[in-house]
């Protein structure tokens, strides 16, 4: 039963790996958005497991939260958000696949050789875990970072997210899981209701030099 | 049940802030921030003289209780400020009188958000309160909704969940690191607890957990090169909140990160912490010293200035020892003091000019003399001449890490005079020299700008021995 435990956590959050790298390579804000529903399924099935494997009943909630909050409720949001903003079809390049899947790699070789290392007492579970976590959170950030589109920073930002979630459930018996999820999905909503208020497209640091020039307030 | 002054500091302004979110008019409301904010501020002097026992979620010790006095005092003068600037903004229809109402609500919010990271004897606790002060604060610094306020809102807001993020996974290696010792739930993220079982820790994990929590705070902190929202929100934002931002939020994310310098520093196998802060605080001096050169707008050009301070102090904590942490209290408590003075200036010069292009102020001495002067007194003290408080300080850090490592006291006095020359230079345009601009007179309050500044004059002629003594423990107390 053991191994079984462990296989199936390891399985579901190395699929999370996975379904980071497909985010990665999407250069269709509406596929993007898919994408990220899928991430949020998997890490709801992943805390679901989590929860049954170390017999803790609140990390329901929270997986309750992943799958109809992040999985349902944000990507549709996004999409109809998109489609007003006439942007569903925008391409985007800023650093072409192949550099950003070879820095992805990089990345995940990077968590696992700095997770397994420092972890060798904690207990296998949970150490696991915790460098899928990281290789998630790390590609959260690759993904904000090559992005210009202000809506794909935020799913990178929200993927980075679900691997902080993955990572605070892979701890076993850590307190104020549920609230930190909570946290988090306030934070993502107030985003959401920011893009869509304020009609942001672009990242700031934009190649439109003159809105530079006027929101830096250094024009002479 | 018996009064708990810990848990007063969190219910007034708690309570505060559903009052003013429901009540109209902007005279009464002022007032009604001013008197909470005043209510916490006496009720945290209180806790001088009776402690609580820590519980799991709560705790007041030697090193919180400076910061929370602190910050309660400076909330308070800073909704004294805001009462007579947001007025004119009102006037000039900048502000609506419905998001007065929200921005009066905000700022108790976030006085209870810092006084809860303060005061959080619980690692996860502490997190969430800096994520809601984060919150709040980019509500606020977008409130006036130009183009520029809601691009430096959003910047600071994704730069900040950046952090915040990188934060939280640090403590969740902090929590897997205390689980073996322990053992599972609450109690392994309860400072208290965790503090004296540190040195069982597994060394290695607690290294990768600081370098995620120095990335994670240090962005709230605005480390160099973790800065890129603080200028843009500082300069966005209203003034006073500038003034709480510079005086206030950059000290709670430091203390955060104190806690956790703290815990490294009790388990002799984990890396040493100074070098990293001693690192990313000479690089934010220097980088910040050099940038203040191109400012042309005020209130960025002090916001740079912050960096450089904040840089400054995580060098001072970074270096460690009685005399080098004496130094960073003391710089933190002046820095504090006088930025937010200098804000509360700069806020009714920039309303007296319509503007905050530098270019387009003068000659503040002749037209607005209290302020001018103010403003003066305030740059003389930021720059670090005699007789002030801060000279102390930096004279402090500076004598310590001369004795001990040369080479970086070197490096530290250059990015401190070119931070200095800097800051003449641009208060010669603004203060002396032909008048230039409106030089209508300002409807201002002088009585917190100047308070502020009596303070720092008397701390650097005269520290009260009681005052020296409790520094001294607190500094043993960081290591």
């Amino acid at each position: 039963m053991r191994g079984l435990t462990f296989d199936v956590a390891h399985l579901l959050a190395g699929t999370l790996v996975l379904v980071s790298f497909l985010e990665l390579y999407q250069d269709r804000l509406s596929a993007l958005l898919n994408m990220f529903a899928l991430h949020a399924f998997v890490l709801a099935l992943s805390v679901a497991w989590q929860a049954y494997a170390q017999h803790a009943p609140h990390l329901f909630v929270t997986a309750a939260i992943a799958l109809v909050f992040k999985a349902i409720i944000i990507p549709v949001a996004l999409h109809r958000i998109i489609m007003r903003l006439g942007i569903h079809r925008e391409i985007e390049k800023v650093v072409g696949v192949g550099p950003a899947m070879l820095l992805g790699m990089g990345l995940v070789a990077l968590s696992m050789v700095v997770m397994l290392r420092v972890t060798t007492e904690a207990d296998p579970l949970a150490r696991e875990d915790l460098a899928f976590a990281l290789s998630v959170v790390l590609l959260g950030l690759l993904m904000m970072v090559t992005r210009r589109n202000a809506v794909s920073q935020v799913v990178g930002f929200m993927s980075l997210e679900n691997g902080l979630v993955l990572a605070a459930t892979g701890a076993k018996g850590m307190p104020l899981v549920v609230e930190i999820s909570v946290a988090f999905s306030i934070l993502i909503a107030l985003i959401v209701i920011g893009i869509f208020l304020f009609r942001i497209r672009e990242r700031f640091d934009s190649v439109d030099l003159q809105a530079l020039d006027r929101f830096r307030g250094e024009r002479r | 049940m018996s009064f708990d002054p810990m848990a007063a500091i969190l219910l007034i302004p708690a309570a505060a802030a559903g009052c003013l979110a429901l009540m109209p008019g902007y005279r009464l409301t002022a007032r009604l921030n001013v008197l909470a904010a005043l209510a916490t501020f006496l009720t945290a002097l209180s806790l001088l003289f009776s402690r609580p026992q820590p519980g799991p979620y709560l705790q007041v010790d030697d090193l919180n209780i400076v910061f929370i006095v602190l910050t309660t005092f400076i909330g308070f003068t800073t909704s004294v400020f805001s009462a007579s600037y947001i007025g004119h903004e009102l006037d000039t229809g900048r502000l609506t009188p419905t998001f007065l109402r929200f921005y009066h609500a905000m700022y108790q919010v976030l006085m209870f958000a810092m006084n809860l990271a303060l005061v959080a004897n619980n690692i996860g606790v502490m997190w969430v309160a800096i994520e809601l002060a984060t919150l709040t604060t980019v509500l606020m610094v977008g409130i006036y909704r130009t183009h520029e306020a809601l691009e430096a809102a959003w910047k600071y807001f994704i730069l900040g969940s950046v952090g915040i993020a990188l934060a939280l996974f640090g403590t969740i290696l902090i929590y897997m690191a205390a689980t073996p010792v322990i053992g599972e739930g609450t109690d392994a993220m309860v400072w208290t607890i965790l503090t004296a079982h540190a040195s069982e820790f597994e060394p290695a994990l607690l290294n990768v957990a600081f370098v995620f929590l120095l990335l994670g705070y240090g962005t709230k902190v605005g480390l160099a090169p973790l800065h890129a929202w603080l200028p843009d929100a500082h300069a966005e934002g209203p003034t006073p909140i500038s003034a709480v931002l510079s005086g206030l939020l950059l000290n709670v994310a430091l203390y955060a990160l104190l806690r956790f310098k703290m815990l490294l520093a009790a388990n002799p196998q984990a890396l040493a912490p100074g070098p990293l802060m001693v690192t990313t605080g000479l690089v934010s001096l220097v980088f910040a010293a050099f940038m203040l050169y191109r400012r042309r707008d005020i209130k960025r050009m002090f916001a740079y200035s912050s960096i450089e301070h904040m840089g400054i102090i995580a060098f001072a904590f970074g270096m460690g020892g009685p005399l080098a942490n004496f130094a960073g209290l003391l710089h933190m408590t002046m820095h504090s003091l006088t930025k937010s003075a200098i804000f509360f200036a700069v806020g009714h010069v920039a309303q007296v000019k319509g503007t905050q292009r530098i270019a387009d102020m003068g000659g503040l001495t002749e037209t607005n003399p209290v302020l001018g002067w103010g403003l003066v007194l305030g740059v003389v003290a930021i720059a670090g001449l005699p007789p002030l408080g801060i000279f102390t300080s930096e004279f402090l850090v500076v004598t310590s890490t001369f004795a001990r490592a040369p080479w970086l006291a070197v490096i530290l006095v250059f990015g401190l005079l070119v931070g200095l020359a800097a800051l003449f230079l641009r208060l010669n345009t603004i203060a002396f020299g032909e008048p230039r601009g409106p030089t209508a007179k300002a409807e201002a309050s002088y009585v917190p700008m100047f308070a502020h500044l009596a303070l720092v004059l008397i701390a650097g002629i005269y520290m009260p021995p009681a005052l020296v003594l409790w520094f001294q423990n607190v500094a043993k107390l960081l290591g």
